[in-house]
C-alpha cells in the first residue's frame, strides 16, 4: 500500500524555527519524561496489596506484580499485530468503492 | 398514575422543528437551546410513574411511559441536541437542523414507549431523520452513503416490525417489557434492535455512511441511533445471554479496524462499535450493576464521543482533509480544538477523573462479581484497545504526529462553545460521579475511587501507550479502507448479478435463434391468430389477442387474491 509521500514541512524547516515538541534534539527527552511516568505508574505497586479477583477459580494472574501493567502492554502489543496481520487481507486502496 | 394530560416528550422536539426554517440568525439559535431545554422540564416535571394510555384494536398502547431509564436516556440526548444545536448551528442549513432535531425527538420518544408500536413509530421516524442529516451534506458520496444508510434500516425496520406482530400474536401484548429471546418474535425483535446498536454481521453502515455527513451532522448521527438501540436492548432483553458473545465481538472489532483505518472520523465511527459493544456485553451481563454500567455509559459515551467528532469536525471545516495522512501537527494553531479534542480522547479511554473512568469500570466490575473470567479477561484487555484505537490514534495523528505544515485557524465561537461544554461535563461526571449514580435504574453500591482502582488503571493506559509509541513504525497511516461484510452486497452481489446477466445473455441469444428458425415457420400462422407488431409500432391483434386486456387484469387479480389468501393463512 502507498504510504503517504508528501514530505512533512518540519524536514525542511530550520530546527530553530519549529515547535520545540519537533525538535529532533528533544526527541529523547520526551522518551525519559515517558518512561519516568511509567516508573511512577508501577511505584505504588510496593504499598498496594492486589485482590485477585476470581480467586476462588484459581486464576490468581491479577495479584500478580504490576499485572494491569504488563497486561496492558501485551494485549496492545497482541491487538497491534492481529491488525497488522488482518490488514494484509482487509486493505484496500481508499478509492475502492469509488468506481 | 394514568394521565390524559401526558405530552409525549420526544413531540416537543420533533414538532418544534418544524419552527426552525422559519427563523434566522440569533432567534434560530433561542429555538435551538429552548426546545432541548423545554424537553429537560418536560421529561423531569413529568411525575415518576406517569403513564398515557390508549387503546388500539384489542391492544393497549402506551405512548408515554417514565421510567428510570427512559428518563436518563431522554435527559442525555437532549442535553445532546443542546450541544449539537450550539455547534451546528452557523454551519448547517435550516434542512439539516430540522432533520437533525426530528431525529433526536423521535429518540426521546423512543425512550418513553409504553409499547412496541410506539417505540417502532419513533424509530422509522429516526431512521428517516437521520437519514437526511447524511444527506445534507450535499456530496455524492453522502448520497450515496445515505440510501446504504437507509437501506439498512429499512430492513431492520422490516424486521423489527414483523417481530412485533409476530410478538404480539404470540403474546397477546404490545407492551414493551424484558423479554427473552425464545420465541420466533422475540428473536426478530432482538435482531431489530441489533442492527440499529452496529452488531455483526451489520456493523460496517456506521462506519460507511457516518463519516460522510457534515462536521455537525455527525456529531448528532453519533449519539441517537446507536445509544436508542442500547437503550431498547437494556429494557427488552437484559441479560440475554447472545448479547455477552455479540458485544464482545463488536468491542473488538471496533478496536481492529479502527486501528486500520486512516479517516479520521471513521476511526472515530468504529470507536462508536467498541463503545457499544461494551455497554451490549454489560446488558448481556445483565445484573444490576451491569445493567446500570450500561446505562452509565452510555450516558457519558454520549458526551465524549460527541466532544472527539466536535474536535474531529473542527479539523475538517477548518482544513477540509479528513485523512490521518495529511493530517498533522495541528495542535499550533488550534490549540482550542486540540484541547478539548484531548479531553474527549482521555474520557474515552476512561482515565480517572474523567466520564469514562466511572462509569465504564461498572460494567469491568459486573464481569468480575458474576465470576466471569474470561469476559473480564477481554473488557481489560479492549479498555486497553480503547486508548490504543481512539484515546492516543486520534489526538496523535491529528494534533501531533509529524507537522504537516497546516496552519488553519481555530474553531468558530460556537464549535469552540459546545465543545468546552461538554468537555466540562467530561469531567465533572469523572470527578463527582455521584450526580450520575443517582439517576441510574438501580441503586449504586459502588466506590469508583479507590487508591488500587486509579493506580491500576492508570498502569494499563500508560502501559498501553507505551506499546502506542513503540510499535508506531508497525501503525504507519496507509491511503486504504479495510473491506467488511458490506463488501458481499456492494461488490460481491453486483459481480454475481453481472455474471449472471452475461450468462442469461448467452442463454437467451441461443434461445433466441433457436426460436427465430421455429418463428419463421410458424410466423404465418401466428400472425394470423396473435397479430403482428406493424413497422410504425401500432399493435394489429390478431384472433386470440383480442382479449388481451381483459386477460392481463384477470391474471393480475389472481395474483393478489393468492397472495392474500396465502398471507391470511400464515397469519
Amino acid at each position: 500500500m502507498k504510504e503517504s509521500s508528501r514530505e512533512p514541512r518540519t524536514a525542511s524547516q530550520p530546527e530553530a524555527k519549529k515547535h520545540w515538541l519537533y525538535r529532533s534534539e528533544n526527541l529523547p527527552k520526551l522518551w525519559v519524561i515517558q518512561i519516568l511516568v511509567l516508573v511512577l505508574a508501577v511505584l505504588p505497586e510496593f504499598f498496594l496489596h492486589h485482590h485477585p479477583h476470581f480467586e476462588e477459580r484459581g486464576f490468581t494472574l491479577d495479584g500478580t506484580f504490576a499485572f494491569y501493567a504488563w497486561y496492558g502492554f501485551l494485549a496492545c502489543a497482541g491487538m497491534v499485530a492481529l491488525a497488522k496481520v488482518l490488514g494484509i487481507f482487509l486493505k484496500r486502496k481508499d478509492t475502492y468503492y469509488d468506481e | 398514575m394514568t394521565s390524559e394530560l401526558a405530552f409525549p416528550p420526544g413531540l416537543i422536539m420533533v414538532l418544534g422543528a418544524m419552527l426552525i426554517p422559519f427563523l434566522r440568525g440569533r432567534q434560530r439559535l433561542l429555538l435551538l437551546l429552548g426546545l432541548p431545554l423545554l424537553t429537560l422540564v418536560t421529561v423531569w416535571g413529568l411525575p415518576g410513574d406517569v403513564s398515557l394510555k390508549v387503546g388500539f384494536l384489542d391492544y393497549m398502547l402506551e405512548p408515554v411511559r417514565s421510567t428510570a431509564e427512559g428518563r436518563l436516556f431522554a435527559t442525555i440526548f437532549a442535553i445532546m441536541a443542546f450541544a449539537g444545536g450550539l455547534y451546528a448551528h452557523r454551519q448547517a442549513s435550516a434542512t439539516e437542523l430540522t432533520a437533525a432535531f426530528v431525529y433526536a425527538g423521535s429518540a426521546i420518544g423512543v425512550t418513553f414507549a409504553g409499547d412496541l408500536l410506539t417505540l417502532f413509530v419513533f424509530w422509522e421516524i429516526m431512521a428517516l431523520g437521520s437519514t437526511l442529516v447524511i444527506w445534507s451534506a450535499g456530496t455524492q458520496s453522502a448520497y450515496r452513503a445515505g440510501v446504504r444508510y437507509l437501506l439498512i434500516h429499512l430492513l431492520g425496520g422490516v424486521i423489527l416490525m414483523v417481530g412485533i406482530v409476530a410478538h404480539a400474536i404470540e403474546s397477546g401484548s404490545l407492551a414493551f417489557t424484558a423479554m427473552q429471546p425464545d420465541s420466533f418474535g422475540n428473536w426478530l425483535i432482538l435482531i431489530g434492535f441489533l442492527i440499529n446498536a452496529g452488531a455483526p454481521p451489520l456493523s460496517a453502515w456506521i462506519a460507511d455512511a457516518y463519516p460522510e455527513a457534515s462536521p455537525g451532522g455527525m456529531v448528532f448521527l453519533s449519539a441517537f441511533t446507536t445509544k436508542t438501540a442500547v437503550f431498547a436492548l437494556l429494557v427488552g432483553f437484559p441479560g440475554a445471554d447472545i448479547l455477552v458473545p455479540i458485544g464482545l465481538y463488536m468491542v473488538f472489532y471496533g478496536i481492529i479496524y479502527a486501528l486500520l483505518e486512516n479517516d479520521m472520523r471513521r476511526i472515530l465511527a468504529y470507536s462508536i462499535v467498541n463503545q457499544v459493544g461494551f455497554m451490549v456485553t454489560a446488558i448481556g451481563i445483565g445484573t444490576e450493576m451491569a445493567l446500570n454500567g450500561a446505562a452509565a455509559h452510555a450516558f457519558a459515551h454520549i458526551i465524549y464521543k460527541a466532544l472527539l467528532l466536535m474536535s474531529a469536525g473542527s479539523v475538517l471545516l477548518m482544513t477540509g482533509k479528513r485523512k490521518c495522512t495529511d493530517l498533522g501537527g495541528l495542535f499550533q494553531s488550534m490549540p482550542v480544538t486540540a484541547i478539548n479534542g484531548i479531553i474527549g480522547a482521555l474520557a474515552i479511554s476512561a482515565f480517572p477523573f474523567t466520564s469514562g473512568f466511572v462509569t465504564k469500570s461498572l460494567e469491568t466490575q459486573a464481569a468480575a462479581n458474576e465470576g466471569m473470567l474470561l469476559v473480564w479477561l477481554l473488557l481489560l484487555a479492549a479498555s486497553a484497545g480503547v486508548f490504543l484505537h481512539a484515546g492516543i490514534k486520534f489526538p496523535w495523528f491529528v494534533f501531533f504526529q509529524r507537522d504537516s505544515g497546516l496552519r488553519p485557524k481555530d474553531a468558530p465561537w460556537n464549535m469552540g462553545a459546545a465543545m468546552v461544554f461538554f468537555a466540562f461535563l467530561c469531567i465533572l461526571l469523572g470527578v463527582a460521579p455521584e450526580l450520575l449514580y443517582r439517576f441510574l435504574p438501580y441503586p449504586v453500591e459502588y466506590e469508583a475511587y479507590t487508591a488500587g482502582k486509579v493506580v491500576f488503571y492508570l498502569q494499563l493506559l500508560l502501559f498501553s501507550g507505551l506499546a502506542f509509541f513503540l510499535l508506531l513504525p508497525l501503525m504507519r497511516r496507509t491511503e486504504t479502507i479495510s473491506l467488511d461484510f458490506d463488501w458481499i452486497w456492494r461488490v460481491g452481489l453486483v459481480r454475481l448479478l453481472r455474471a449472471f446477466g452475461r450468462a442469461w445473455n448467452r442463454v437467451s441469444d441461443a434461445l433466441a435463434a433457436v426460436l427465430d428458425t421455429i418463428g419463421s415457420r410458424l410466423g404465418r400462422g401466428g400472425r394470423r391468430y396473435f397479430g403482428s407488431r406493424v413497422d410504425d409500432g401500432q399493435q394489429v391483434h390478431g384472433m386470440f389477442a383480442r382479449a388481451w386486456p381483459i386477460g392481463t387484469t384477470a391474471l393480475w387479480i389472481a395474483v393478489l387474491l393468492t397472495a392474500y389468501v396465502f398471507f391470511y393463512y400464515l397469519a
